[in-house]
């Protein structure tokens, strides 16, 4: 019973504080796995939903509209021209170290661009892709 | 003669003023979390306090981008914005929706950019100030200030 306690306050603390992209992919892929079983994330159907042209949006057709063909490159975003900085993670240690804020990118630019929430099996993905890519 | 040297110097220091506007020290981090994300953290000065508030009300269509915010956040943000607007007599009817490039007081400020400069891909949008207001993001706007990209003149 005790354990159970403490792999709780392990989890919530996981969860609350999550600081590496290690971490908040193991975050996605145990939704994944509760929904498929036996899931485990994959960096290159990370890379083929970074690439896929969606085209819903005129402006910003896939993930490369903004992000480059590389995700180890600056981009520059597709209307305002503001510059954006790398996505990866070996380009720019910053990204996927807060996990709200990685949830609040995936909800805008899912629904903006792909047209649709991600699942979280793609979102496991995406930040594989991102963590490995060099 | 002492106070007229000092109104001489207000007076040659307040052009230079209003090409400054850095973000008061009491910026909400909401603000740049939300609205500096997919542009500038533009200073609350360049719109008049009503078309902020049509501003944060239409968020779900933001240009084209669903930028809702949650109510607390919103609040907290439109509250910021309407007590730092500028004066709506200086700037001029910012249209509808409200844009800070269709105020007389930008068009006005930026009447000698060429077309060619505009529709360059590396500004892309007049909303891109830092593509020549190299200072922008410390709300620094000043003339001595601007770089155009390359080749542009």
């Amino acid at each position: 019973m005790r354990t159970l306690a403490t792999l709780s306050m392990l989890l919530i603390s996981i969860t609350a504080y999550a600081e590496t992209p290690q971490q908040i992919r193991q975050i996605y892929a145990s939704e994944a796995a509760a929904q498929q079983a036996g899931f485990s994330p994959s960096a290159k159907r990370g890379e083929t939903l970074f690439r896929q042209r969606f085209a819903l949006n005129d402006k910003m057709p896939a993930c490369t509209s903004c992000h480059t063909d590389s995700p180890l490159n600056a981009g520059q975003h597709a209307v305002t021209g503001k510059a954006v900085k790398p996505l990866a993670v070996a380009a720019n240690a910053e990204r996927f170290a807060d996990p709200a804020k990685v949830e609040k990118w995936f909800g805008r630019n899912c629904k903006e661009v792909v047209g649709r929430a991600c699942t979280p099996a793609e979102k496991a993905d995406f930040v594989a892709y991102m963590s490995e890519v060099r | 003669m002492k106070r007229l040297a000092l109104i001489a110097l207000l007076g040659l220091a307040l052009p230079a003023f209003a090409d400054r506007m850095p973000l008061p020290a009491n910026t909400p981090a909401s603000f740049k979390a939300e609205c500096a994300s997919c542009h500038l953290a533009y200073p609350p000065a360049l719109l008049a306090a009503k078309d902020w508030q049509r501003t944060m009300a239409g968020l779900k269509d933001h240009f084209g981008t669903d930028a809702t915010v949650d109510a607390k956040t919103g609040q907290e943000i439109a509250a910021f914005l309407e007590r730092n607007a500028g004066n709506p007599d200086k700037l001029g009817s910012a249209g509808e929706p409200p844009r800070i490039t269709q105020t007389a007081r930008f068009i006005r400020k930026h009447r000698e950019v060429s077309a060619k400069t505009w529709s360059d891909p590396r500004v892309k949008s007049a909303a891109n100030c830092e593509a020549c207001h190299r200072n922008a993001a410390n709300g620094s706007f000043s003339e001595r200030e601007i770089t155009l990209p390359s080749g542009l003149k």
